[in-house]
């Protein structure tokens, strides 16, 4: 790996749940030992069933969440360990597109002052006519019209809303944009809208994507890594085609057997793995590998010792015993 | 999402409507809520009162006329004059602007500064927010005369001291209200967002934060309104309140009016009236306001 533009190891995020008055409190392992890096440039697909954790990594790395433990290295310096002044001007080089496009613009702000804004409270634009043609110019950039900065939220589709989020993103030039879901909230027709515009300023800004979703098929085509999540912890770590054609770890193959084959003949021929049971509760996760209580292949070492996430092929990487490395 | 969610309920259309559709508005209000609209009829009426009063007002209110004291209503003094002979119909119409005036600033003061607090507790959370509605806990223990009392004791009487105290009550309650709605608003994706672009707390606060927690705190003011005309009444009546000679109704029912209550009842009739009728007029209108604003209630 040349250049990390964002390394994050051994992340873990535990939120204490009830009980501040006497009752002891219950811990959420929402995310428990998460490390991966994620190169310049690139884009790393991170996949999982609600809950896993997902959201939760992503939020950590914005800071929006303090972690219990772990280090995020961005661009050479350590979040975890910097005040929230010195925050501010990382904060400039990593924003966020969210999912949900009605809730994420405030309501009372017209789109004009809410691309305008971070250029002012950053001071990068300095003057109200500069600040003005450079909002002109990120709503251009994504496929808007300059006479959409006078409009309302309300007043867009969720296409242009979500376009819009871009947009603010985009503002200061950061180099991470972390991609909560940006395009799950959106009809399909507009998802692929919005990831094609995605890939395209991807290519002129040369920006670095960790994108976060559930959707296998959406994941598959703007990725060039992907890692898979469950219950917290980072199952497998790969190259997209590896990770796509020949997945190594049982939870991976479970979950792309999954995906619909928009061909019924093959669809009808093809091996289905179904997983039995339900996620268990972050609240109370399995000893051993997360995953033995419904994996179809367990073994009594899988309830006994968890599975620490392994190289099995150079840039393939699995957290299960039943794997072995080649070579 | 559907574009009838709630969602874009809350994204009420702040775009400047023409005096069409504000009047369409307005007609419509009425229509849908007559006693909102004869609350608000009140206080048009009062305001008018008001703002008129230097042009209105038959006598000076402060002017004594020592031929004509405690003189029933008759064709020079409509509603008769007082025990000093002041003209009791131009001492109401200017009692309405002292009546206004303490209303407005403490509404408005205690709205403005709990509702600061209220989103500010929300927005810090823990520690912060447990010690601050912990100190509103402190203010809520005491029935809101006690405490309006308590102040105009401490830092004296007269008009500005009276709107400090009325507004004193007000602030937790109003904090406490709107600190529910923030602690919603608190969770939504555009608050991240403005975290995530590293802005600071009071712009998070003030700019992202407290326009969208209006709603609550609009309908408390006009609520409190009548509230605050009568806790001046009640302070200026247990003289602690506005000082004389500044017209206000709550002191015209003081003194000679209950000396007199039975020679020369106009004294006390007409000021009680005036103050029944103002409290009554808010009370309507903010109940309307906050039916028709209250999304559950819109589909009537």
């Amino acid at each position: 790996m040349t250049q990390a533009l964002l390394e994050v190891s051994n992340l873990v995020k535990h939120f204490a749940v009830g009980g501040w008055r006497g009752g002891k409190a219950a811990t959420v392992r929402a995310v428990d030992g998460v490390s991966f890096q994620i190169t310049r440039g690139e884009t790393l697909g991170l996949v999982g069933e609600s809950g896993c954790g997902k959201t939760t990594v992503g939020r950590c790395i914005l800071q929006l969440e303090r972690p219990t433990g772990g280090r995020i290295v961005f661009d050479g310096a350590d979040l975890t360990g910097l005040a929230q002044h010195d925050l501010r001007a990382v904060r400039r080089k990593m924003q966020v597109i969210f999912q949900d496009p009605y809730s994420s613009l405030n309501p009372r702000m017209t789109i004009g002052e809410i691309l305008s804004e971070p250029l002012k409270v950053h001071r990068l634009v300095p003057g109200r006519a500069e600040r003005e043609a450079r909002v002109r110019e990120l709503l251009l950039q994504v496929g808007l019209l300059a006479q959409h900065a006078r409009r309302y939220p309300h007043q867009l589709s969720g296409g242009q809303r979500q376009r819009v989020g871009i947009a603010r993103a985009l503002a200061m030039e950061p180099s991470l944009i972390v991609c909560d879901e940006p395009v799950s909230a959106l009809d399909v027709s507009i998802q692929a809208q919005i990831i094609n515009l995605l890939e395209d300023l991807q290519a002129r800004l040369g920006l670095t994507y960790l994108f976060i979703a559930h959707d296998l098929s959406v994941v598959r085509h703007i990725s060039d890594r992907v890692a898979v999540m469950y219950l917290g912890r980072i199952m497998e770590l790969a190259d997209r085609r590896a990770l796509y054609e020949e997945p190594l770890h049982p939870y991976t193959r479970a979950l792309l057997s999954a995906v619909p084959i928009p061909d019924p003949s093959l669809e009808a021929g093809r091996e289905r793995v179904v997983l039995r049971g339900e996620v268990p509760s972050p609240l109370n996760p399995p000893a051993g590998c997360v995953f033995h209580p419904r994996c179809p292949l367990a073994e009594a070492r899988c309830a006994a010792s968890v599975p620490g996430l392994r190289e099995i092929k150079p840039g393939h990487w699995a957290a299960c015993h039943l794997v072995d490395p080649i070579a | 999402m559907p574009p009838s969610s709630p969602l874009n309920e809350t994204a009420a259309p702040p775009d400047r409507k023409s005096a069409g559709t504000v009047f369409a508005t307005l007609v419509d209000f009425a229509r849908r809520r007559p006693l909102g609209a004869v609350g608000g009829a009140i206080i048009v009426v009062m305001v008018m009162l008001a703002a008129s009063a230097n042009l209105i007002a038959p006598y000076d209110p402060l002017a004594t006329d020592y031929a004509a004291m405690l003189a029933a209503p008759s064709e020079a003094h409509w509603l008769g004059t007082d025990a000093f002979g002041r003209d009791m119909l131009s001492r109401m119409i200017h009692g309405s602007r002292t009546a206004l005036m303490v209303g407005l600033g403490a509404s408005l003061l205690g709205a403005s500064l709990g509702s600061l607090i209220g989103v500010a507790s929300a927005y810090f959370g823990g520690r912060v927010d447990l010690l601050v509605q912990r100190v509103m806990d402190v203010f809520f223990a005491f029935p809101v005369i006690i405490l309006a009392l308590a102040v105009v004791s401490i830092i004296g009487t007269g008009v500005g001291n009276v709107v400090l105290a009325i507004a004193t009550p007000m602030v937790p309650r109003c904090a406490r209200v709107v600190r529910a709605s923030a602690l919603s608003v608190r969770e939504m994706p555009y608050v991240d967002a403005a975290r995530a672009a590293g802005f600071g707390h009071p712009r998070i606060i003030l700019r992202h934060m407290l326009p969208n927690v209006m709603a609550p705190v609009l309908i408390m003011a006009t609520a409190f309104l009548g509230e605050a005309i009568l806790l001046e009444a009640s302070l200026s009546f247990l003289g602690l309140g506005v000082t004389e000679p500044t017209a206000a109704w709550g002191l015209m029912l003081r003194g000679a009016a209950v000396e007199f209550a039975e020679t020369a009842p106009w004294m006390a009739i007409f000021p009680g009236l005036a103050i029944s009728l103002a409290v009554f007029g808010f009370n309507l209108l903010g109940d309307s306001l906050r039916d028709a604003l209250d999304p559950r209630l819109r589909t009537q």
